[in-house]
């Protein structure tokens, strides 16, 4: 089993590139959509 | 059951199947034994990147000539999806090349031009932050776009045209040059199941785009009130 560690690094990596950047996009979806609301709600109020 | 978790679910069930089929299916390669499994996770994100600059690459093209905001937030939806994939690529290249060539990076031209197009990409995001005006960010991000996409062939071309440390193409290459049967249907089916993470990320991506859109509509209206 040479090389294993490699393999496993490379693997663990590349997954947890692609898990950071989907968290990333459902966190900033998630602050982007709070804010959206509050200002629709300030919106409403001023009308 | 709602149809976005339902084609998450098939995305996870490729990619797991993907999985299985690098490490279980495929056979060990007779030269590099365990570590050629990298391939499959390496090749498959540079393929799938790729794609997604150029999925990028029409959406800035079609930004230009259309001017519609759908057009903007495509295009940087694909041009940070493809980032990501090439991120991958540039970092599992390494791990794959120490053991395998006894050096972590050479300056070679595929390497190099894998490199530009990584930084093109994170220049292209980069600009959209320092434009505040929506129209004139989107044109002018659509305008380096489309010249950024010029290195794309470049990446493409770079092992066919020239000498490099970087093995030669696998798939349109030359004859003789190739893999195994078993390990191109594996490869090709992870390539599968990558564009299907590509989408999903995409479709999140551009709706979180879409919405800064939305906000940029109420924050105009909040500030005209």
């Amino acid at each position: 089993m040479k090389n294993l560690n490699s393999v496993f690094a490379a693997y663990m990596i590349g997954w947890t590139v692609f898990f950071v950047y989907y968290i990333s996009v459902s966190r900033r979806t998630m602050a982007l959509r709070e804010e959206i609301e509050r200002l629709k709600n300030s919106l409403s109020r001023g009308k | 059951m709602k149809k976005s978790v339902l084609s998450a679910m098939v995305v996870v069930l490729l990619l797991g199947l993907s999985g299985y089929a690098s490490f279980f299916i495929a056979p060990t390669d007779a030269k590099q034994g365990l570590i050629y499994r990298i391939l499959f996770l390496h090749v498959a994100s540079a393929w799938t990147g790729l794609t997604s600059f150029f999925i990028c690459f029409i959406a800035n093209l079609l930004y230009v000539l259309r001017r519609q905001p759908r057009w903007d937030w495509l295009g940087v939806s694909a041009g940070e999806t493809g980032l990501v994939f090439t991120t991958v690529v540039l970092l599992t290249g390494p791990i794959w090349a120490h053991p395998v060539w006894g050096i972590w990076w050479t300056w070679d031209a595929r390497l190099t031009s894998t490199f530009v197009l990584w930084l093109l990409y994170v220049s292209y995001l980069l600009l959209r932050t320092l434009v505040e005006e929506p129209d004139r960010r989107a044109l002018l991000s659509a305008l380096f776009g489309i010249f950024a996409f010029i290195d794309v062939p470049l990446v493409f071309g770079s092992i066919r045209w020239w000498r490099t440390q970087h093995p030669q193409p696998i798939i349109m290459g030359a004859p003789g040059a190739g893999l195994d049967p078993t390990m191109y249907k594996v490869l090709f089916f992870t390539w599968l199941a990558m564009l299907g993470l590509m989408t999903l990320l995409l479709r999140q991506r551009y709706r979180l785009e879409a919405m800064r859109g939305d906000l940029e509509i109420i924050q105009r209206e909040l500030e005209a009130a």
